[in-house]
């Protein structure tokens, strides 16, 4: 077919020297008649890419791999696409040349092979990439938004100032009334025949000395002694063990707030073991590697990564000497009780930041939450079983459903959520 | 419930009233009289506890830094935290079962029955379930040694080819021992090495050998096989001295099939009659429904005579031997007579005589071709007592050149042991190949230890056309290199790894033409095991000698009766009336041959029987100790006796033991080992030196010139069996006959009724508790009395499960031993408490019922109420669960048990050099390795009991909840049940109607309930969520039902395949 090769020579040029218009106007009629604007359909698109391509790919932005607005438009063809996604080695050892310059433009850095994807996924991923594109700039508006959400964050500590001032008016009032009421009660009774003795006592001058040995006072000032030593030591001892907000030094400065933050790469992306068991696994490299092979090979940090795992940059080639990371564990939970991410994550569906705070927003991480047994106590009796599509819980709900009826929801408690050996064992 | 009320007890103690039993009978826990002052002072604990309490706030304020380390490259998988499974297989000799292990981050943690295996269908032993243990054995070696100095392989390679050559060169003999192999890679690399070094010879030897039966079959059927056993279609057994269910060949499938039989209810009112003459109570004569005492001299006179019995029915003459008044032997000929077809007859015997005659018998019974096919011969005793024997005087007599001992220990399990330890020193080469160290490793000159088993590949032919494979679980833990490598290595091949040679060699035997090998591999790995259809195509290359040749015959084989020589041989050797002591010896149930006697679960767990743990001791009748002077009493006091017999003598403790033949005594092997960890060193003695050759095979019994005298040795045995009794309470074993309950399938139940002011009701309908409502899993188990063999390989499997700590022998002493589980042997009698004549005559021979405990997870717990600070509480699933961290150890909970299963945590059994020899896994990095990484470790002052493996019930409802759908009958397993090879343990959720355990015990899930529909009132069927469902199975009972505790747990009556009630003497 010499003469779609040709028009694929075309096409590249015009793309290289960012003439796009033309070819817009040329080829949108002939492909964008099969992109989907079914809603279903791009959600479903939104899915896949969220899952499979966010990691490297970005609608308008270049990231590990090209942005992917107007993608339909500008590859040789949607077919294209399609045996590009499922195995781009083939396609640039069939000596495409498409295929071939953007291997070369991103530094011979391959995109993954999906070859499980039907046409149909791809074209779902097509259609979510075009409806975002269409989409105009959206970072202005969520900027506003997020400044609104912060100047009513800061109403509550305002209403407490207005109280704290109000009292605090209040008290100086009624300490304004008690020296009238005082001084008018020494007057009249000044007024009274009164003995000696009565009289001294009346006009007795307040003498600090007096006041501090009155043993109203001494007990005043020993309870409260009392009550702030007791306090301090009982907190004291309930602090022991707890340790939130440890956030020591990691052997790598990896940032979450750049990773999770700014590319929205998925916790499970790396967390591989947060959805199907008990641990999450700290990643290990050969993970980091997806990426860093070719992203910022000379940063300090990333060379950490290559001597861990054994990678010559120059070479390109694994040379096997390995040295496994020490990272500080900063969760660390008692070995008496038992946390399976799984439960949390995949069943109960309760999003990562809940026990570990806004994590997308750290540059180093800590320990967020408590961790003591109250705290996941507090949290089990106030959140919904998550039993939707979930056969599991059926006869639950139908039980829950006729002793309380539907309305109420089933919390954690109400299924034995407290009891302990669900973690103790 | 039936008039005759059976009076049962757990030891003589408790029989003989004696003042130190009844001291304690009611305690829970015992005060032994004054320990040891430990020299602190109430104040020295104040001191001390404000010490700690400081130095707790000041360690506190700094957090311990603590590393993760994650992979470098993970594998795609393993993870973290998730365990996987592999099937592989436990061989040890001729000890074979399939088995599934759990790897959890790499490491093996637990060993399973794997039931695809068409030999042991999924059972295990307890042998099997503690083998994992051994693997992180402190004591095993750390590679390669010439004498006792460490080296390298290159260097032991090095002398040992170049030693090898030079006695080939000289045309020196070689020799290769062995126990039995199963293995057909094995013997193919035997024959490489034969190959290079033509003056090699493989001598097989077992340990407990059943050469005479070998020898039998050569003589009636021209080959020398043992063939495999049907004991599930059997309607009558008897067994002569064969422990079929403990240790007899080929224990677990014989026990999977034997509980077949022994299944009874409304439907099936029908099971296997099983006699068995015997002279020690062994575990299969506890389950025999007819037991008579004979001793070791009238073994192969009762054989005669019962075919003698038989012969007359069929027609045929009787044998010139016989022997007259054995009790139930003639009833037994009936019944064997009338059930012809499926008749079994088993002898323990390893005279090859006595084995002909019991071929005899099975032949005229028809037993061939049914019961017994010797078409399909097993593997698992190929050991030869004659050439063993020569290849012992052939080293004595300076023949040999060279002689490597494949995972053997001949120093130690061979009569001629020490005469072959001290003939080792004169032959150039001797090498072990052992695993851990050994006798004859230490006698040998170079120590080329194996792999452990789960750490390497195998392949094993257990019965022909049944292959298991075996694939590690583990990289090698230390420099341990696979033994065949070793061999292949020393013939000068050049080796990769064991596993290309095993694969190459199931490519040539195996694959299917036209079919992808990698996909048959695969499959054969995934599934363990492999069963061809057909034969062979071609015959490992490995089966040399044309005389030991397994092959499986094409068609049946034909039969040639021999039985009037073997009577002439009995004759001679055998006689009714012996005068003196004689012994009979057996394989332990516990540490088995010897081979795994460092492995602490194993010493820890009590003899089915004797119930003791930790000690090595001589069984006897109470008749003999009486007359010898010998006195047990409840606390296992004894005295020490001197025993000599051919020659040897041996000193061990004494202990009186009911069913014991009077006349004989009962000598265990396996203990007395020397050179071998801390675990096993110096207890016992060892007994292989007394067993000698008759008609050229081991007689495992001394009739003759035995001499039995007291020694002024006091001696204190270890037992758990007085421990926690049931305070003479009755309805703790229901039990009838099999003709009762034919008439009756609720023979046998004691129904408790509570006497009200005007009636008296169930005491099911009166209850002070409010009750529970379980609505959504409702866990329940059911024992079945009837099927529990007692072997204990559920106590291990909990061991292992649950980070059991095992304690020592000084603590179970003290009646600390921290089992949840454990079996109750009872022994019964029919006599009255007030006949004292009649309870005599019943300690002879009792009957004996299995009962295994744990803790009840009662409904109406009396364990919570009592607890102060509600550390032990109910769960919505209808667990009682126990919270380690909240308990403070007031020990309330265990006073108030009715069951006995609380088990108090005395010391910190973990970290403690002082259990450093007892409980190896919580106290060495290495066997750390071995913890359940699910279970907590419990720490000291805390009390802590079965949980019915909640840990895996948690696993299970995840696993479905993370699928999205409902939770199956049968995810959910207990480590006790699916150790269970007789599948007595029936473990499940009581909410499920599909389930096993709502079907066994035919629990009604409906209740009526008045309801109002349209202002009408109408009675409707709803769902019953209740804890107390109406359970339809008759023979169902809960024990101590009249203390109102509702437990989970419900036991099936034993049912005793007897006449009427009566009871044998």
């Amino acid at each position: 077919m010499p003469k779609h090769t040709k028009m694929k020579e075309n096409l590249v040029g015009l793309l290289k020297s960012f003439t796009f218009a033309l070819f817009i106007s040329v080829t949108t009629v002939s492909f964008a008649q099969e992109i989907s604007k079914d809603a279903t359909v791009i959600k479903a698109g939104e899915e896949l890419f969220n899952g499979n391509c966010k990691a490297c790919h970005r609608v308008k932005q270049k990231l590990v791999g090209p942005a992917l607005a107007g993608v339909d438009t500008r590859v040789p063809s949607v077919a294209w696409i399609k045996n590009w996604v499922r195995n781009p080695a083939k396609v640039i050892a069939s000596g495409d040349k498409y295929a071939n310059d953007l291997y070369n433009e991103y530094s011979k850095s391959q995109m993954t092979a999906f070859t499980s994807y039907t046409d149909d996924q791809i074209m779902s991923i097509l259609a979510y990439i075009k409806s975002e594109a269409d989409k105009p700039d959206a970072t202005a508006a969520t900027q506003t938004a997020a400044g609104n959400a912060a100047g009513q964050g800061g109403e509550p500590s305002g209403y407490l100032d207005v109280i704290l001032v109000g009292m605090i008016v209040i008290l100086l009032l009624m300490l304004a009334i008690l020296g009238i009421v005082s001084k008018a009660l020494k007057k009249y009774l000044n007024e009274k025949p009164l003995s000696e003795e009565d009289k001294e006592v009346v006009n007795s001058p307040y003498t600090l000395g007096g006041f501090l040995r009155s043993p109203g006072f001494i007990f005043l000032v020993v309870f409260v002694v009392g009550a702030v030593t007791f306090k301090t030591v009982i907190d004291g001892l309930y602090s022991i063990g707890i340790q939130q907000n440890y956030q020591p030094k990691q052997p790598i400065a990896f940032s979450h707030k750049l990773h999770a933050g700014a590319y929205e790469i998925n916790c499970v992306y790396c967390h591989t073991g947060a959805e199907k068991g008990k641990q999450a696994n700290i990643p290990s490299p050969n993970i980091c590697m997806n990426c860093h092979s070719q992203i910022k090979k000379e940063s300090p940090e990333i060379q950490k990564i290559y001597a861990a795992i054994g990678y010559d940059v120059n070479s390109a080639s694994y040379t096997g000497k390995q040295k496994p990371i020490e990272w500080v564990r900063i969760h660390n939970l008692p070995d008496l009780a038992y946390f399976n991410h799984s439960q949390h994550y995949n069943v109960a569906g309760v999003k990562c930041q809940t026990c570990h705070g806004p994590i997308e927003e750290m540059e180093v991480v800590k320990q967020y939450s408590l961790l003591t047994m109250g705290w996941c106590i507090d949290c089990h009796r106030k959140t919904d079983v998550n039993t939707e599509g979930n056969a599991y819980y059926d006869r639950l709900v139908q039980v829950h459903n006729a002793a309380k009826g539907s309305k109420s929801k089933m919390k954690v408690e109400d299924i034995g959520g407290l009891e302990c050996s669900k973690c103790h064992y | 419930m039936s008039e005759t009320k059976k009076t049962y007890w757990k030891g003589l103690a408790q029989l003989k009233n004696d003042p130190n039993y009844v001291k304690h009978a009611n305690d829970e826990f015992v005060d032994l009289g004054v320990e040891e002052d430990p020299g602190h002072s109430r104040r020295d604990f104040l001191r001390m506890m404000g010490f700690s309490v400081a130095a707790a706030s000041l360690a506190a304020c700094e957090a311990p830094v603590r590393k993760a380390i994650p992979y470098i490259m993970k594998p795609v998988d393993i993870d973290p935290g998730i365990p996987n499974y592999y099937a592989s297989s436990y061989v040890n000799g001729g000890d074979y079962c399939s088995i599934v292990v759990k790897v959890r981050d790499g490491r093996p943690i637990k060993v399973e029955g794997n039931s695809l295996s068409t030999v042991t269908m999924g059972g295990t032993s307890a042998q099997v379930e503690a083998s994992v243990l051994s693997l992180y054995d402190n004591f095993r070696l750390r590679g390669p040694q010439k004498g006792d100095t460490k080296t390298d392989w290159e260097a032991i390679d090095k002398e040992i080819i170049a030693k090898l050559e030079e006695a080939a060169a000289k045309g020196a003999a070689i020799r290769i021992v062995s126990n039995t192999i199963l293995s057909p890679s094995t013997l193919a690399t035997l024959a490489k090495f034969k190959a290079k070094y033509p003056t090699t010879e493989h001598v097989q030897y077992d340990p407990v050998s059943a050469y005479g039966i070998t020898q039998a079959n050569k003589e009636n059927f021209g080959v020398a096989i043992i063939p495999s056993y049907d004991f599930s279609k059997a309607k009558t057994i008897v067994s002569i001295d064969a422990d079929f269910l403990g240790t007899w060949v080929s224990p677990i499938e014989f026990t999977k099939q034997y509980a077949t039989t022994r299944v009874v209810n409304e439907d099936k009112r029908e099971m296997s009659r099983h006699y068995q003459f015997e002279s020690n109570l062994t575990l299969t004569g506890a389950n025999a429904d007819y037991r008579t005492m004979i001793k070791p001299s009238q073994h192969g006179l009762v054989v005669a005579q019962l075919y003698n019995l038989i012969a007359a029915k069929a027609g045929k003459s009787a044998l010139s031997a016989g022997i007259d008044k054995v009790a139930n032997l003639e009833k037994a000929a009936e019944e064997l007579w009338g059930n012809k077809g499926s008749a079994l007859v088993v002898s323990g015997s390893n005279d090859k005589a006595v084995q002909v005659i019991v071929n005899g018998i099975n032949d005229l019974l028809g037993s061939y071709g049914t019961t017994i096919n010797t078409s399909l011969p097993v593997n698992f005793r190929k050991g030869n007592d004659e050439t063993m024997a020569s290849f012992i005087s052939d080293a004595k007599d300076g023949k040999l050149g060279v002689v490597i001992f494949y995972n053997c220990n001949p120093v130690y399990d061979h009569p001629m042991g020490e005469e072959l330890g001290n003939a080792l020193k004169n032959i150039s080469l001797t090498v072990s190949t052992s695993y851990t160290p050994d006798e004859t490793s230490s006698a040998s000159a170079y120590k080329a230890p194996d792999h452990h088993y789960l750490e390497s590949w195998n392949d094993f032919e257990p019965k022909p056309n049944s292959y298991s494979l075996s694939q590690p679980a583990i990289t090698p833990i230390f420099k341990s290199r696979q033994a065949q490598v070793s061999l292949l290595m020393w013939a000068g091949e050049t080796v990769e790894d064991y596993f290309s040679v095993l694969q190459e060699n199931w490519k040539n035997w195996f694959a299917e033409k036209g079919t992808d090998f990698q996909v048959f591999w695969d499959k054969c790995l995934y599934d363990g095991v492999y069963q061809a259809v057909g034969k062979k195509e071609e015959e490992p290359k490995g089966k040399e000698k044309g005389k030991e040749k397994t092959k499986s015959p094409e068609k049946v084989l034909s039969y040639t009766g021999k039985e009037q020589e073997a009577a002439t041989a009995i004759a001679a050797t055998y006689k009714a009336a012996n005068e003196g002591v004689e012994i009979a010896i057996y394989e332990s149930y516990a540490v088995g041959n010897g081979s795994q006697a460092n492995n602490p679960l194993l010493q820890e767990l009590p003899d089915p029987i004797t119930k003791a743990v930790w000690d090595h001791y001589v069984t006897l009748s109470q008749k003999d100790a009486t007359k010898w002077g010998i006195d047990n009493d409840a606390e296992g006091n004894t005295q020490k006796v001197k025993i000599t017999a051919n020659g040897k003598t041996v000193i061990v403790a004494a202990l009186v033991q009911p069913g014991q033949a009077e006349g004989t005594v009962g000598l265990s092997l396996g203990y007395g080992r020397t050179k071998v960890g801390v675990v096993a060193k110096n207890i016992g003695a060892n007994i292989y030196p007394l067993i000698t050759l008759l008609n050229g095979s081991l007689n495992y019994s001394v009739s003759t010139g035995v001499s039995i005298e007291k020694t002024a040795e006091d001696f204190q045995i270890a037992q758990t069996q007085i421990h926690q009794t049931y305070m003479g309470r009755e309805n703790v074993i229901q039990e009838a006959t099999l003709a009762e309950f034919k008439e009756d399938p609720s023979a046998g139940r004691d129904i408790p009724k509570i006497t009200k002011w005007d009636e008296k009701v169930d005491i099911a309908s009166v209850s002070m508790w409010k009750g529970h409502s379980y609505p959504n899993h409702h866990w329940g188990m059911t024992i079945d009395l009837n099927s529990c063999t007692g072997c204990g390989a559920c106590v291990v499997a909990c061991n292992v499960e649950n980070n059991i700590a095992l304690v020592g022998k000084d603590e179970v002493i003290r009646r600390r031993e921290m089992h949840w589980l454990r079996i109750d042997r009872y022994y019964s009698s029919d006599a009255k408490h007030d006949d004292y004549k009649g309870l005599e005559i019943a300690a002879e021979n009792p009957e004996v019922t299995f009962q295994p405990m744990l803790c009840q997870h009662c409904n109406n717990a009396s364990c919570e109420t009592v607890c102060p600070v509600a550390a032990t509480t109910h769960s919505t699933e209808g667990l009682n669960q126990m919270a380690y961290n909240r308990c403070i150890g007031t020990r309330y909970c265990a006073n108030n048990c009715p069951y006995k299963v609380r088990r108090f945590n005395w010391f910190k059994y973990h970290d403690n050099q002082q259990f450093y020899q007892s409980n190896p896994a919580m106290n060495t990095d290495l066997g750390r390795m071995v913890l359940n990484p699910d279970v907590t470790v419990r720490s000291r002052g805390v009390m802590e009991k079965c949980s019915f493996c909640v840990q895996r019930i948690q696993a299970g409802k995840l696993n479905a909840k993370r699928e999205r759908r409902e939770l199956k009958d049968g995810e959910v397993v207990t480590a006790c049940q699916a150790s269970c090879t007789s599948g007595a343990i029936v473990f499940g959720d009581m909410n499920n109607p599909e389930s096993a355990i709502s079907k066994l015990l035919k629990i009604d899930h409906y209740i009526e309930k008045e309801v109002e529909k349209d202002g009408k009132k109408v009675t409707e069927k709803v769902f019953n969520y209740s804890f107390d469902k109406k359970i339809g199975n008759p023979r169902a009972y809960r024990v101590l039902e009249d203390v109102g505790v509702k437990p989970n747990i419900f036991y099936l009556t034993k049912i005793r395949n007897k006449d009427k009630t009566e009871h044998t003497s």
